[in-house]
């Protein structure tokens, strides 16, 4: 996974509720067996039309978007399912930073396993950063995962808060697999008391 | 009582391997359940690093989005849905995980199989590469959705890395009204707290209607919770539970079993204890329940109207509502029941059980689909499909002019080749009515299964207590 330290990009407004994983990435598109290529299929049901040609009105289309590295959407962003591919796609395309007040607790988690910052901020934040973004090109964020940090192009800061162990994998790109194995003695251990506590539990699924 | 605990705080702390420092831990993983769509990268991680799977034995695979619900033996007409079938049946060799098969009479949807095999049990944590693993809740199992990455941790590990989440109790009152069922129920529950109410929490579920409820009531309960936005339900198990869970394949067998019920009695949550948030509703005035919109929080009575946009407070609202009638091709004021149907659906991993599939049959017993009106009905496992079958029920449906199909999650999200076309119009029993779920410019109505019989027989969108 590529850490994540500081970044600095456009941010492309989205200015809307809910914008749900099938919106993201369209279940036309889960019939992959890798995780990269769904960059050009994000948001794909907004950003063309049926014959596959592009909707000028989509915010990734405009000229001033299209190498965006950040998104800034309303309430809720990621909301349904647990699809992966929706991060995999925000990365593929170049996102590597999505701003909201919230986020849907399945997208938020799988962001931080491909290397990609979801910031939460305030609504009164939001309002702000939105404008900044409608500005285009001519405004870009900074964000510092480090010092918790967007920094607005006019010099403006917002601080945001974020679980510190969630931040050391981020700016460390540590694969969390590796990390766990560490503790195999522990997962042992708990296997054997709860294998003593509750039998029935294991050996129930065979080949 | 000193310290008293919810059934969500017994479950997390009977899992907890390690917490570290800042609060993070390692949580124990009883039941895996495994699809087509979100494993095969997380197999191949596993590939690349030469790592083995830990527990098959507590390992369940399945083929069940791309899968045809017709004829099993053709081949999957879509090369990309055909690799990843025949992926999850390599990596399931290669790892030797356990899988139910396409010509396996127990394949099924993934959250239809776990508690019809008994593999789905009380105090247990669940999860799968798939939000609605809350579905498992109904046991009392603390389930839920998880992304690849994670997939391919508890593949490894068979623990997962999370952080505790809290507690929000949804107490029902009331009995639920003739011709209402756990759909209308669970529908008005996410019209009143919205898709991100549950952010952050597990939902308990409990009070009379919830107690009333047979298992395949509850699980349709706790496999909308993802929809409320929290990423869990639960139902603290019972004597419904027990008897249920009696004598299934997986299930504990005798000796263990008495064994096993003492462990699940002390599981329901402790008098007094701490919830961060409560909700209360009561059922026994409600009327069967339909979406408009295009998210789930869109829910209205059937007995009434398209709201208008501007009449919402919540901020973005106006907008997003707005936007979603024009989706729909709906006009603000309209009766719901002037709303016209193409198709219909009735199955899914929330109404595709046996009793969705007796409540379609009883509203199509002696009925016929209406003209140019397409209705599938597809039983959610291979062993709901054989019972229904044994019941008599298919052949009602085919004399009335349904579809009987073969088992998949199909038109609840169109991976395979069952969709809608654009503009057409379904009264759907699945779980989300996001734009473009059942296929490219189709709209959804969320519905029960025997208000989406009676939309089938009447060809627009019905109360079910007036046929």
């Amino acid at each position: 996974m590529e850490k994540f330290d500081k970044l600095t990009g456009v941010a492309a407004p989205m200015n809307m509720i809910n914008v749900d994983t099938d919106m993201i990435i369209p279940k036309n598109f889960l019939k992959t067996i890798k995780r990269s290529g769904l960059g050009q299929n994000l948001f794909d049901e907004m950003r063309y039309d049926r014959n596959g040609n592009e909707n000028p009105d989509f915010v990734l289309n405009k000229p001033a978007y299209r190498k965006a590295k950040i998104i800034v959407a309303g309430d809720n962003f990621g909301c349904g399912s647990s699809r992966e591919h929706a991060p995999w796609a925000l990365l593929d395309y170049g996102i590597r930073c999505v701003i909201s007040t919230s986020f849907a607790d399945i997208f938020y988690n799988n962001c931080f396993k491909n290397g990609i910052l979801p910031i939460k901020v305030t609504k009164e934040q939001l309002d702000n950063l939105m404008d900044e973004a409608e500005r285009g090109s001519n405004a870009t964020l900074s964000i510092d995962l480090e010092s918790q940090t967007i920094q607005g192009s006019d010099g403006g800061e917002v601080k945001f808060e974020i679980d510190e162990f969630k931040k050391y994998l981020l700016l460390n790109g540590l694969d969390d697999v590796g990390l766990t194995l560490q503790k195999s003695d522990k997962i042992d251990s708990f296997e054997a008391q709860q294998n003593a506590s509750q039998p029935w539990l294991a050996g129930v699924a065979k080949v | 009582m000193i310290d008293p605990k919810t059934l969500f705080d017994k479950i997390w702390k009977n899992h907890l391997v390690d917490v570290q420092d800042d609060g993070t831990c390692l949580l124990y993983i009883d039941r895996h359940l495994v699809h087509e769509v979100t494993s095969p990268q997380a197999f191949e991680g596993l590939e690349n690093a030469g790592r083995q799977v830990r527990r098959p034995d507590l390992t369940l695979a399945v083929p069940d989005h791309n899968v045809p619900t017709t004829d099993r033996t053709a081949r999957i007409e879509s090369k990309e849905g055909r690799i990843q079938v025949e992926t999850l049946q390599e990596n399931c060799k290669k790892f030797g995980v356990p899988l139910f098969d396409l010509q396996d009479i127990r394949q099924g949807v993934v959250h239809i199989i776990g508690p019809e095999q008994g593999f789905t049990l009380p105090g247990t944590t669940t999860v799968c590469g798939d939000s609605h693993t809350a579905t498992h809740g109904a046991f009392g199992s603390l389930a839920f959705g998880i992304g690849t990455s994670e997939v391919e941790h508890v593949l490894v590990t068979q623990t997962l890395l999370q952080s505790p989440l809290k507690n929000m109790r949804v107490t029902v009152d009331g009995s639920l009204p003739t011709g209402c069922t756990a759909k209308d129920l669970v529908l008005a529950i996410i019209g009143k707290i919205g898709t991100a109410g549950g952010t952050g929490y597990v939902i308990e579920y409990t009070g009379q209607a919830i107690r009333d409820l047979t298992m395949e009531g509850r699980m349709t309960v706790c496999n909308m919770t993802i929809e409320a936005g929290a990423r869990a339900g639960l139902i603290a198990p019972d004597e419904t539970t027990f008897e249920y869970l009696m004598g299934r394949p997986m299930s504990p067998k005798a000796g263990a079993w008495e064994q096993a019920v003492a462990f699940w009695k002390t599981l329901p949550s402790d008098d007094g204890a701490h919830y961060d948030k409560e909700v209360r509703l009561d059922v026994s005035e409600i009327v069967p329940q339909v979406t408009w919109g295009t998210s789930p929080e869109d829910v209205a009575p059937i007995t009434g109207n398209i709201p208008m946009p501007a009449d919402f407070t919540v901020d973005g609202k106006p907008e997003a509502a707005q936007a979603s009638l024009d989706y729909m091709g709906l006009t603000a004021g309209m009766a719901i029941t002037d709303i016209p149907i193409d198709v219909v659906f009735i199955g899914s991993c929330t109404n595709g059980r046996i009793e969705d599939m007796r409540a379609a049959a009883e509203v199509a017993t002696g009925r016929k689909v209406a003209a140019g009106v397409r209705a599938l009905v597809v039983p959610g496992s291979g062993l709901v499909k054989e019972q229904a079958e044994e019941e008599g029920l298919d052949a009602i449906l085919l004399e009335a002019g349904f579809e009987w199909r073969d088992p998949g999650c199909s038109m609840c999200l169109a991976m395979n080749d069952d969709r809608l076309e654009p503009g057409q119009r379904c009264a759907s029993t699945s779980n989300r009515n996001f734009k473009g779920r059942q296929g490219f410019g189709g709209r959804t109505h969320l519905v029960s299964p025997g208000m989406a019989a009676a939309a089938a027989i009447t060809g627009h969108l019905t109360d079910v207590r007036d046929l």
